[in-house]
């Protein structure tokens, strides 16, 4: 039972909330929408839930046409970000409810209520109101409600982003192994680029209103096809540096050169822009053909077993993240090293002309 | 800018506590250091918001003294104890300018005109905002108006101390960056004593000096991010830093190993007699998946996080969680877990034991 | 936000439709009709155009009715906004004591109007009316039936006693939806009562405080039952309002064409102000964002 969006826009009082939109969702699968508030994570749940109607195109359910038909007739559950219950029933007919709706014999929904209980840890509270518990506890109740539904969509709107750190990174990990058995298809919303590495599947990332790449997490983190989805999956955002290649040498900035080597070799001449990501800048010289770069250490953070580094570089913002704990003086000259196999080479439109050499052997 | 000092303090929201269970703040001594950042790191319910509320002078502790540079403020008003502080959702006044927000505090003070001006104009550049002081303040982005709390927070030179309540919560992560560097730079220009309050590890350990985790009212540890790392108190610690954080394993201690279900793990320290239960802790930074050496494990995923792996295994029914570099390859016969003595740490009860040098 | 097209649920409404369209739209026609139209009896009607509306504007009747009316409204309004906003500052804002006070302000708005008049009509009478009695024998001259100001001052006293609850009760909700950190941060940054009142309380209560004047605008306006029990529109003419001039005419000379024409216009004044009102309040509103 695949999920298609053919051509799917919505316009709003002349507004674009959705540009044209492709996407196959197949079934089992996990889906993260990645983005930034406001870039169409929203809209486009809506659109896939029946919720909204596309201003153009159709929305196949398993090659038919549902495009206008409403939620109600579809199946398919939601979790918002806020915990939605029902604050008078106790959490046991919260989960029940919907079974109820679909006239379930009470057999049925004794069993696949406490399945769902097990599962989400909730056995202990099934008789409690759902705000005698906690906020992870009243989103499990939720989620357990959206499970229990047994939809073929299930679509979770930034459904953790009100828990502490701590509890997320619990359900970060039930989340997935909860999806793997039901068989339906996953869809999340996030805008946390650790989140979307977390819960694996595949990734689509949302910038104004675009889907600009959509594939499996990992290849969309390593190989982005511009330089906008490299900056929303990159927590810290990734670094930006104008370059320019002569013959078989990329400049970079004021004097550093280094040779254009595998794929960057048959590049034309001209002016790039290379991105790397945080961690890759690193202090001290580990690599031989490594680039210097001399900047300005505006601020650092320590996590205790790493160091982040902001850094000014000729104007340019850039973040490192280090490891160990180094005591660096602020306001001073920090000279920084990047291995070139790290770096993308975006053209100047921000589409990706070679990939990092590094993230193509991974 | 000032010493804070907390005296005996303790907190029930109950009017006749009886048993300890009933303070949801239990009795604390600490002093805050002149111009230092502090965290006050923990899940919901632990206390911090509590500890905030009566240094900010919301609430009057049930037990107990508040001390600013020596002064008893215990029982003075919010008003006079000169604080600034920024609330977790955006407090701004929506009918005034952006310029008339950051000056509304020096304002009600009286402060001269020329000086207003200037400092107005001095925080606004601080805050990234000079080019739209003379917009409303209704109708900005939640990330801006977060920006004007901080700028008025920032705005009085004299205060005894700023205070933040999670102040990130309502703002995207790339704005997070950008808010908390900010924040970070204005500590080090101007040295305010800070204090600031939030359940992200991530938010506490790269903002300040020092992180006080609080677990069930209580202060468990007081430490620099490094030492929180390297060496928690209490396995609360271990566990609440660190993403994953630490693997808590029950152990039998003799000397300087520890023994697991028939197998042993070196110690980098050796221990007397211990009572109680005994576990040991080790950062999954610390582990190592090999092929050959340490406990025999099963594999039951590997996270792929970018830019490290996390390998989630199991061992006689505990969870032991590895986080591999980028670039190491993992293969099918990698089955063993084995820990770096040095970064193994004993723990009694959920305390740390220091054990003797080997 | 657009909903899912499904043209199934015009039907649904349908009934409310028609309901609606008998409730009003029908006897408004039939008004409309009466307007433009005269007769001598015996359902027999002539065309008069715009004759009684051409009297109408020429009355001196209908002129000093609008006249009084427009003050009504102005003294009321200004009267009973400050002291609602006033009343709802001073109440508690939770427990025991706020319910009660809730429950005490709702008392006056669930009294029907024409009991509310009979009240006052008893209350201030001198000979069994507790007010009225007792400002007799402090020796303050009082008599509603044929002083000219102790009949204006006890129908807007009236109206204050039964209104001021409703304008109170939607500002104290205005001011319950204010979050505790902005009285906090206002602590912290040392504001003055008065400077909490003008910059968050009052900007967070412009929402429900404008619909609290629009709708005792236009209630106050069209003011009817009340004064037409206590005083009966009189000494004189001293308290008799549009709606009160209007029955006159209507009921009492059975001047239905002119009458007619004097509910359309009365119509399209309220209207008229009321959208005025509307528009200005959501400008300043707009102005201010």
């Amino acid at each position: 039972m695949a999920l298609a969006l053919e051509r799917v826009s919505k316009v709003v009082n002349g507004q674009t909330h959705i540009h044209e939109t492709d996407l196959v969702l197949q079934p089992g699968t996990m889906n993260v929408l990645l983005g930034p508030t406001l870039s169409g994570k929203t809209s486009l749940m809506r659109l896939m839930a029946g919720l909204d109607v596309p201003t153009s195109g159709r929305i196949l359910w398993n090659g038919q046409d549902v495009t206008g038909m409403r939620v109600q007739d579809r199946k398919v559950a939601m979790v918002y970000q806020q915990f939605i219950n029902y604050p008078s029933m106790t959490v046991y007919d919260n989960i029940a409810s919907p079974l109820k709706l679909m006239g379930k014999s009470s057999s049925e929904i004794d069993a696949a209520v406490k399945k769902a209980a097990d599962l989400m840890k909730l056995t202990p509270m099934l008789q409690r109101k759902p705000l005698e518990l906690s906020g992870g506890q009243q989103q499990r109740c939720a989620l357990a409600r959206a499970l229990v539904k047994n939809a073929g969509l299930v679509l979770l709107d930034e459904p953790l982003a009100n828990l502490d750190y701590k509890l997320r990174e619990e359900l970060r990990i039930e989340i997935p192994k909860i999806f793997e058995e039901s068989g339906s298809i996953f869809v999340y919303a996030t805008t946390e680029p650790e989140e979307a590495l977390l819960l694996g599947g595949n990734t689509a990332t949302l910038w104004e209103g675009r889907v600009t790449q959509f594939g499996p997490t990992p290849t969309v983190y390593r190989q982005p096809v511009d330089a906008t989805t490299a900056r929303v999956f990159s927590d810290p955002p990734m670094n930006f540096l104008q370059i320019s290649k002569t013959g078989h040498v990329l400049m970079f900035g004021k004097g550093q050169k280094t040779p254009a080597t595998g794929a960057l070799a048959n590049l034309p001449d001209g002016r790039y822009i290379a991105g790397f990501r945080p961690n890759h800048v690193e202090i001290g010289k580990h690599t031989a053909d490594a680039v210097k770069f001399t900047t300005n250490l505006v601020v650092t953070e320590l996590t205790g077993s790493e160091t982040f580094v902001h850094l000014d570089h000729h104007g340019d913002k850039w973040v490192g993240l280090v490891h160990g704990v180094h005591n660096l003086t602020l306001g001073a000259p920090l000279d920084v090293y990047l291995d070139p196999s790290h770096v993308y080479i975006f053209g100047e439109n921000g589409q990706l002309v070679a990939p990092a050499a590094y993230a193509v052997a991974a | 800018m000032a010493k804070i000092t907390l005296d005996n303090l303790a907190h029930s929201y109950l009017p006749n506590p009886t048993s300890e269970d009933d303070f949801a703040l239990k009795q604390l001594d600490h002093d805050w250091v002149d111009g230092e950042a502090y965290a006050l790191l923990g899940s919901s319910g632990c206390g911090k918001s509590t500890l905030l509320n009566i240094i900010s002078g919301l609430l009057t502790p049930s037990q107990g003294r508040i001390l600013f540079d020596g002064v008893d403020v215990t029982h003075a008003p919010t008003a006079e104890r000169n604080i600034a502080q920024v609330f977790q959702f955006p407090v701004v006044y929506d009918t005034m300018t952006v310029r008339e927000n950051l000056a509304f505090p020096l304002k009600n003070r009286g402060e001269k005109p020329s000086y207003i001006a200037s400092r107005v104009n001095q925080i606004a550049q601080m805050i990234g905002m000079e080019t739209e002081l003379d917009r409303k303040a209704r109708g900005l982005t939640a990330d801006a108006k977060q920006k004007i709390s901080l700028g008025r927070g920032m705005v009085r030179e004299d205060v005894n101390a700023l205070l933040f309540d999670e102040p990130l919560t309502v703002i995207d992560p790339h704005m997070k960056w950008e808010l908390r560097t900010q924040l970070k730079k204005l500590h080090h220009e101007f040295g305010h004593t800070m204090i600031y309050v939030t359940h992200d590890q991530t938010e506490a350990l790269t903002f300040a000096d020092k992180v006080v985790v609080m677990y069930d009212g209580r202060v468990v540890q007081i430490g620099t991010p490094e030492e929180l790392f390297e060496t928690p108190e209490h396995t609360f610690v271990g566990y609440f830093i660190g993403s994953p954080g630490m693997n808590v394993i029950p152990a039998k201690v003799d000397g300087d190993k520890a023994y697991i279900n028939g197998s042993y793990v070196q110690l980098g320290r050796g221990y007397g007699p211990l009572n109680g239960k005994i576990e040991i802790g080790v950062r999954p930074e610390f582990a190592t998946l090999s092929d050959t050496d340490g406990l025999p494990v099963k594999i039951r995923r590997i996270e792929d996080v970018g830019r490290h792996k996390i390998i989630r295994a199991e061992f006689f029914g505990n969870d032991i969680n590895i986080i591999a570099s980028e670039g190491t390859p993992i293969s099918a016969d990698m089955n063993r877990v084995s820990f770096d003595p040095a970064h193994v740490n004993v723990y009694a009860n959920d305390w740390r034991v220091k054990g003797e040098a080997a | 936000m657009e909903k899912t097209v499904n043209q199934k649920a015009w039907f649904l409404v349908l009934p409310v439709l028609l309901l609606v369209a008998f409730s009003a739209v029908i006897p408004l026609m039939t008004v409309v009709n009466y307007a433009f139209q005269d007769t001598f009896g015996n359902n027999v009607f002539f065309w008069a155009g715009l004759t009684w509306f051409e009297e109408l504007i020429e009355s001196d009747r209908m002129w000093a009715a609008l006249g009084r009316q427009a003050i009504f409204s102005a003294i009321i309004l200004a009267i009973e906004v400050p002291l609602g906003i006033f009343v709802a500052l001073n109440m508690p804002k939770k427990g025991f004591w706020a319910s009660f006070c809730l429950v005490l302000m709702s008392l006056p708005l669930l009294i029907p109007w024409n009991v509310v008049g009979t009240i006052w009509q008893i209350f201030g009478r001198v000979d069994i009316g507790l007010l009225g009695y007792t400002l007799d024998k402090l020796g303050i001259s009082y008599n509603y039936t044929q002083d000219f100001y102790a009949a204006w001052i006890t129908v807007i006293v009236m109206d204050v006693w039964h209104w001021t609850s409703l304008v109170a009760l939607l500002a104290y909700a205005g001011l319950q939806s204010i979050p505790d950190a902005y009285y906090q941060a206002a602590k912290i940054d040392q504001a003055s009562r008065w400077n909490v009142f003008r910059y968050i309380e009052l900007p967070k209560m412009a929402g429900v405080l404008m619909i609290a004047i629009l709708l005792r605008f236009m209630d106050s306006f069209m003011i009817y039952t009340e004064p037409f029990v206590v005083t009966g529109g009189g000494p004189g003419n001293a308290t008799t309002f549009l709606s009160i001039d209007l029955v006159k005419m209507a009921l009492g000379q059975f001047d239905l064409g002119p009458a007619a024409a004097f509910s359309l216009m009365y119509f399209l004044v309220i209207l008229l102000i009321s959208w005025v009102f509307y528009t200005v309040m959501t400008n300043l509103d707009k102005r201010e964002g």
